[in-house]
């Protein structure tokens, strides 16, 4: 890509360049500020008062007055707090849970020849694309069945279920990467498969296991229909069903919605500026190869 | 890889629990809701009597109107998650692929909406398009265009295509981040011997870029594609399933089976939609395997 633009650059002349340069910062930004306004409304917004709101229709002005309050009283009062907390119980036992499982899978997968392992990787990629309406109701009877049903269990456990698609694709992926002589070695010194698997290929894995588990956490976190289906008790609900129910409730109180959804919008969006690039390597699977 | 020595049961023994896990909660749902969709159930639970129609939840599908309106709507999020965020993504990508300082600030804030969920994204569009404070209608005020407010989620003609474009308000950033990956496949020799042969930015583009991009275009159109397919939470967060006009088959499935009680008749809607999107899953799912099984 580098190499692409200097080239490029290099035959122009300076006059043209400048042009260039120029117009790349004036596209750049005002597609940038273009794409962004919505959410640059949210955060005015949910800084806002009600007054404020109600006089100006102008929702992109800059706040005259910037109410932080307004971020406590979504937190505490309209009860924020308990759905943030709902959300990590479900997310992280199903982040590391689909991570663990799926470890397993692309072990499997990438270093042995059996029959059927083609078939059981094709198996894992096209599930992952399916409507899930195909298994709401299934899933539905199944955690009734089990008794997981209106649990945290019940959610966590469909997600690790799930996830094991993407997860195990992604993992073999990185794993046939790795030198086979790694896995031949320690066996012909008698090692066993399993002790293969859990001191040479996980410690191995970790880098890309945390990539993908960067992935895995905003997608979990972000999740509307499952919790939708599987829990019924509000206080069970994660943050995206908070904030649904709250779009309902207080529909006129937008800068009451605003904060909420800054406050559901706060550790996706705190992971991906810190991980970016382990979220787009996973993001971009199978898009790069020429 | 080899044949495991000791023995066949080896890779069995790694994959039981994940595939014990991924049968129970994927694989025989699938089977599942195909089976009930040839029944007529009114209880979702066990042990629920249910009787077998055949293909009557099929046939009465045809014929109802709200199923029509579902189709047609999610047409309408297939073509235009095609037409618009593949093509106005492969245009940002190519802007942004620059080496000019600040491009990664940029692509970084490009990328935001995408990691948002659509409960966020949803609550966030639903005040813009509100009739009286929204920020739509406010600008189009400040700029003159009165005549072009619209009440955009209570009028039938124009909420679908307004929960459209929400969908393509975040699409297009996931779009630019697959054609970004795959610009860095396009070898920067490959482009400059085409410029030495004095080819034009133009027949550049079309007869280099392009067919070295043929890679990221089916992972771009598939990709959206089948989201256009699932598409469920903006619809759910911006209308709750009660505005019967912007309904699509992920909706009316929802709301056939979970508000209407109406078990056989859901899963059949599921089906159809299962349908429609196995084809597409089946070109991502060989194009992905085109690259990673011979490796």
């Amino acid at each position: 890509m580098a190499t692409t633009t200097a080239t490029a650059t290099a035959t122009r002349s300076p006059v043209k360049k400048t042009i260039f340069a120029t117009l790349f910062y004036i596209l750049s930004t005002a597609l940038v500020v273009f794409w962004l306004m919505p959410i640059v409304i949210a955060v005015f917004t949910s800084v806002k008062s009600m007054d404020e709101i109600m006089s100006n229709q102008k929702m992109w002005a800059v706040p005259k007055v910037w109410i932080w309050e307004n971020f406590s009283i979504a937190w505490n009062k309209v009860g924020m707090s308990r759905y943030v907390l709902n959300t990590f119980i479900i997310t992280l036992p199903s982040v590391v849970g689909t991570l663990l499982v799926s470890s397993l899978s692309a072990y499997a997968l990438a270093f042995y020849k059996f029959r059927f392992n083609r078939t059981i990787l094709i198996l894992f990629v096209s599930g992952m694309l399916i409507p899930f309406q195909m298994l709401l109701i299934p899933v539905f009877r199944l955690s009734d069945t089990l008794g997981v049903r209106n649990s945290y269990l019940g959610v966590i456990l469909f997600h690790v279920a799930f996830q094991l698609g993407f997860c195990t694709f992604f993992l073999r992926n990185f794993m046939k990467q790795i030198p086979f002589s790694l896995v031949e070695a320690p066996r012909i010194d008698g090692a066993s498969d399993f002790m293969i698997y859990r001191r040479i290929i996980l410690p191995l894995s970790i880098s890309s296991m945390a990539a993908l588990g960067v992935l895995e956490f905003t997608w979990i976190w972000n999740d509307l229909l499952w919790s939708l289906i599987l829990l019924q008790s509000d206080s069970l609900k994660p943050i995206t069903l908070g904030l649904a129910n709250m779009q309902g409730e207080f529909i006129s109180n937008y800068n009451m919605t605003a904060a909420g959804s800054i406050i559901a919008a706060a550790a996706p969006l705190g992971i991906f500026l810190i991980f970016q690039r382990y979220f787009i390597e996973g993001l971009t699977v199978g898009a790069e190869k020429g | 890889m080899t044949k495991p020595k000791k023995g066949w049961w080896v890779p069995w023994a790694f994959l039981a629990l994940p595939l014990a896990l991924y049968l129970f909660w994927v694989i025989m749902p699938i089977f599942q809701s195909l089976a009930f969709s040839f029944t007529k159930r009114d209880s979702i639970f066990y042990p629920a009597g249910a009787t077998w129609v055949g293909l009557k939840n099929f046939a009465r599908l045809f014929q109802d109107s709200q199923f029509i309106v579902a189709l047609v709507n999610n047409f309408y999020w297939l073509i235009l998650f095609v037409l618009v965020p593949v093509p106005l993504g492969l245009f940002i990508a190519m802007l942004f692929n620059n080496s000019y300082p600040g491009e990664r600030i940029y692509k970084t804030l490009f990328y935001l909406p995408m990691t948002l969920s659509f409960a966020v994204i949803g609550t966030i569009w639903a005040w813009i398009y509100s009739p009286d404070f929204g920020a739509l209608n406010g600008f189009l005020h400040v700029i003159g265009l009165d005549s072009l407010a619209r009440p955009w989620l209570g009028d039938r003609r124009y909420m679908t295509f307004a929960l459209i474009f929400v969908g393509v308000w975040r699409q297009v950033p996931y779009v630019m981040i697959l054609y970004l990956a795959g610009l860095k496949g396009v070898p920067g020799e490959l482009v400059e011997a085409a410029m030495i042969d004095g080819a034009s930015w133009g027949q550049r583009f079309r007869h280099v870029v392009i067919p070295m991009l043929a890679p990221a275009t089916v992972v771009a159109m598939t990709i959206s594609i089948i989201d256009s397919l699932r598409a469920f939470d903006i619809i759910y967060v911006m209308t709750n399933t009660k505005a019967r006009a912007a309904e699509v088959l992920a909706s009316y499935m929802y709301s056939s089976a979970f508000a209407y009680q109406d078990f056989g008749y859901g899963s059949a809607i599921a089906v159809i939609q299962f349908i429609i999107t196995l084809g597409f899953i089946m070109v991502y799912v060989n194009n992905q395997l085109k690259n990673e099984l011979e490796r």
